[in-house]
């Protein structure tokens, strides 16, 4: 026959002090491995919710990045014209040729500088991401204007709507905010594809292009026309594809948290251990007890096995709890693909708050696991007899 | 100390939580020794003699725009400017994409590099080879291994920046002090190899200064000279430089701060613990303690010095491991350089040790003033 897990949950409040210290220990542990998967969660989620499976991007052969490729206008006619290519309204194309680079600006974090996306673009392209505007207006053609991205807006003082940012031949006025949804575009400054581009002097050269095809297969179609055309010496892929790959910039994060939280791991669940040892040792005669009512050694194994988990558990919850505050902080992650700053908001969701749990209750299970065996252990009368 | 005997007994008697608590605070001391020395490898090291007369010269717009490879003639003119080197990043791709084959490969100067890098060591004779041949490349002596390569071996470097591709062949294996994940090549070759408008540019100039005093001087000379040119330039020390891609992967200067306070945190309530759960099961002893004669502050002192000597062996092994932890880490295909020559540097090794102490004290201060005020009695009839 079982205990009940009443016994254990009444044990557990009587000595409320050592409950909550090792609770904490564990707590803690689960609060640092989660925020590191809130972030990593948080960067996955913008840069798989940017890009369009319909849109496909036009790179150099060779290159695998929009900020180290080359995409000439006369790439892009011939590109325009390609078979499998939607139409809009008007019935234009639905194609956008863009140049991307990157500009320093300072940051709330980094005063000295941090390097972002710079796109200039055309209103076509504006349309086919599906960008709205949350505040001012969108640049007009052939002014030093731009619209920043949302989290831009946020993380960068100069970046702020009405503020002057100063690259290329000059300043240029803020005149917009815009927002991509989660998307990797919040991370992004706009500006009129012809402006940008002659002040870089980039007007024949640019960086890439965006296609939308009429359908899935059409895109797939298309993505082989052009690998196959030899006249443009170009590398197309969805454009799905393209943000997907940069999620391994989280790589270096996830590593070293995963590090840190299993070390810690390890020293809270020696604490566990510890806790559980003395919560025998002081209930020596009570385990002596239960097994003169006849009690199994294999029900209090159990027992103080739950005891061990509930307590472990109870961290995993507390943990959670503590991080949840960080749900939606917008922070800025190096990314190796764009050399630019990706902004995202940390995302503590349900199924990561599980995994802390879960997590708290494995610590739990290894730390209770001996001295639950030792408590099984214990001979009547010895255990009857202690003081 | 004439209770040290007794300190030491108590310490090992209970061996199995003893064990469990140094073992505890060991691994958790071993994290924070080895987090306090990523961030004094980070911002409180100290450069090489060679790297604290050296600067970098970017765009001042970003890294990855080039600037004009004239502005080179006007930095040498500039007075306590020794001499300086462009270094190109070349990216590109040796083989295929996989994590073995990536290693850093540059297009410099040859005739400069040996000046401005000199830490760099090489035999002349395959320094002449690489200064004289125009395809020849020289690589560190890790890459050398990692990749079987020996001299006079064909390398074949596919451009992902730049079009085409360029055949190398080695012509030397370098040793130094600093990155050796490096290969260098000729910069003539690169641009010969480019079309005429993409000629002339320059990724960023390494400069040698005269004297360390010469640094700050320069730094802002070299900006200024190119104020009012149409590509501004971004003069900062090596180190400062350095510490750029450090803050390129995020705000880590709070992350570290913030784990390390989780991590110290948590030993803290460990240690809490631990000391709390000894103290209850002795309340009976320290009232016997009382009656032979003891006063408080010996009782409160010998419970506190048990706590900071568990807490102190906890901190050795945590050093202990946090040492080979750093090793560790150099092997790592570390990206970044300050931590390739990751050490824990005495002064780190004794804060971790001076944490380890503190907690104990600070975490055995209220069971055992506690226990050093049950009155007599009460703690004569404790049965627990």
């Amino acid at each position: 026959m079982a205990i009940p897990i009443s016994y254990n949950l009444r044990n557990l409040v009587v000595r409320k002090t050592t409950t909550l210290m090792a609770a904490l220990g564990i707590a803690l542990t689960v609060a640092v491995l989660l925020a590191m998967l809130s972030l990593v969660n948080g960067l996955k989620t913008s840069l798989q919710s940017t890009g369009n499976p319909l849109n496909v991007m036009v790179l150099r052969k060779g290159s695998t990045a929009e900020l180290t490729s080359s995409v000439s206008r006369q790439d892009f006619q011939v590109l325009k014209f390609k078979p499998g290519i939607a139409r809009d309204k008007a019935g234009q194309p639905e194609a956008s040729l863009e140049m991307v680079s990157v500009i320093n600006l300072a940051s709330v974090d980094a005063p000295d500088g941090i390097n972002v996306n710079l796109r200039g673009i055309s209103p076509i392209g504006i349309e086919m991401r599906g960008l709205k505007l949350v505040k001012g207006r969108w640049f007009s053609e052939g002014r030093r204007e731009v619209v920043v991205g949302e989290s831009i807006s946020k993380r960068f003082p100069s970046a702020r709507l009405g503020g002057k940012i100063r690259f290329g031949r000059g300043d240029w006025d803020v005149v917009g905010v815009m927002s991509g949804g989660q998307s990797a575009v919040n991370s992004e400054i706009m500006g009129d594809l012809n402006q940008v581009s002659s002040d870089f002097d980039r007007t024949e050269s640019l960086s890439s292009a965006l296609l939308r095809a009429t359908d899935e297969v059409a895109a797939d179609a298309l993505v082989k026309n052009i690998t196959a055309d030899q006249r443009l010496n170009a590398d197309p892929l969805l454009e799905t594809t393209y943000y997907d790959k940069q999620t391994s910039s989280a790589a270096p994060i996830q590593f070293l948290g995963t590090f840190i939280a299993l070390i810690m791991a390890v020293g809270s669940s020696f604490a566990a251990t510890n806790t559980m040892y003395a919560a025998i040792a002081r209930r020596s005669t009570e385990i002596g007890t239960l097994r003169v009512l006849g009690f199994s050694q294999g029900s209090i194994l159990l027992s103080f096995f739950a005891e061990s988990v509930l307590l472990a558990g109870l961290g995993g919850v507390i943990g959670c709890l503590l991080v949840l505050p960080l749900n939606g902080f917008t922070t800025g992650i190096g990314n190796f693909t764009t050399f630019s700053e990706t902004s995202f908001s940390l995302t503590v969701s349900p199924q990561i708050m599980l995994y802390g749990v879960l997590f708290a209750m494995l610590l739990g299970a290894v730390g209770g696991f001996f001295p639950a065996r030792a408590a099984a252990k214990k001979e009547i009368l010895v255990a009857l007899r202690s003081v | 100390m004439k209770h040290l005997p007794m300190i030491l007994k108590n310490v090992w008697r209970n061996r199995r939580r003893t064990i469990l608590t140094v073992l505890s605070i060991g691994v958790s001391l071993c994290l924070l020794g080895v987090l306090l020395a990523i961030y004094h490898a980070f911002y409180f090291s100290d450069p090489t003699p060679e790297q604290a007369l050296r600067l970098v010269t970017r765009n001042s717009i970003s890294l990855v725009r080039p600037m004009p490879q004239a502005y080179r003639d006007k930095i040498k003119r500039i007075p306590g400017v020794r001499d300086l080197a462009v270094e190109d990043w070349y990216g590109g791709q040796y083989i295929d994409d996989k994590a073995e084959h990536q290693f850093a490969r540059f297009a410099t100067d040859p005739d400069k590099i040996f000046i401005v890098r000199s830490e760099i060591k090489i035999p002349e004779d395959q320094k002449a080879a690489f200064i004289r041949e125009r395809t020849a490349c020289i690589v560190g002596r890790p890459i050398a291994e990692k990749q079987k390569l020996k001299l006079g071996d064909k390398i074949i470097l596919k451009g992902d920046i730049y079009p085409g591709s360029l055949e190398l062949i080695v012509r030397g294996i370098f040793d130094s002090e600093q990155n050796t994940d490096i290969l260098y090549f000729n910069r003539e070759y690169l641009e010969q190899s480019m079309p005429e408008r993409r000629r002339g540019n320059a990724g960023i100039f390494l400069i040698l200064a005269n004297t360390v005093e010469d640094v700050p001087r320069i730094e802002k000379a070299v900006d200024e000279e190119f104020r009012n040119s149409p590509t501004q330039t971004k003069t900062e020390s090596e180190s400062a430089f350095s510490l750029s891609f450090v803050s390129f992967l995020g705000n880590i200067k709070v992350f570290l701060l913030v784990v390390c306070a989780a991590v110290m945190f948590t030993i803290l309530l460990v240690s809490a613990n631990t000391i709390a759960m000894s103290v209850r099961e002795r309340v009976r002893e320290v009232g016997v303690l009382k009656v032979l004669g003891f006063t408080r502050g010996v009782i409160l002192g010998i419970i506190l010095t048990e706590a900071v000597i568990v807490s102190l062996i906890g901190g050795v092994v945590g050093v202990f491991l946090a040492s080979m932890m750093t090793g560790v880490v150099r092997h790592m295909p570390a990206f970044l350089d300050q931590l390739r020559h990751l050490t824990l540097t005495p002064s780190v090794a004794l804060l971790c040790l001076g944490i380890a102490a503190a907690i104990g004290l600070v975490s055995a201060f209220i069971p055992a003033y506690q226990a050093s005020r049950i009155p007599i009695l009460d703690a004569l009839r404790s049965t627990d």
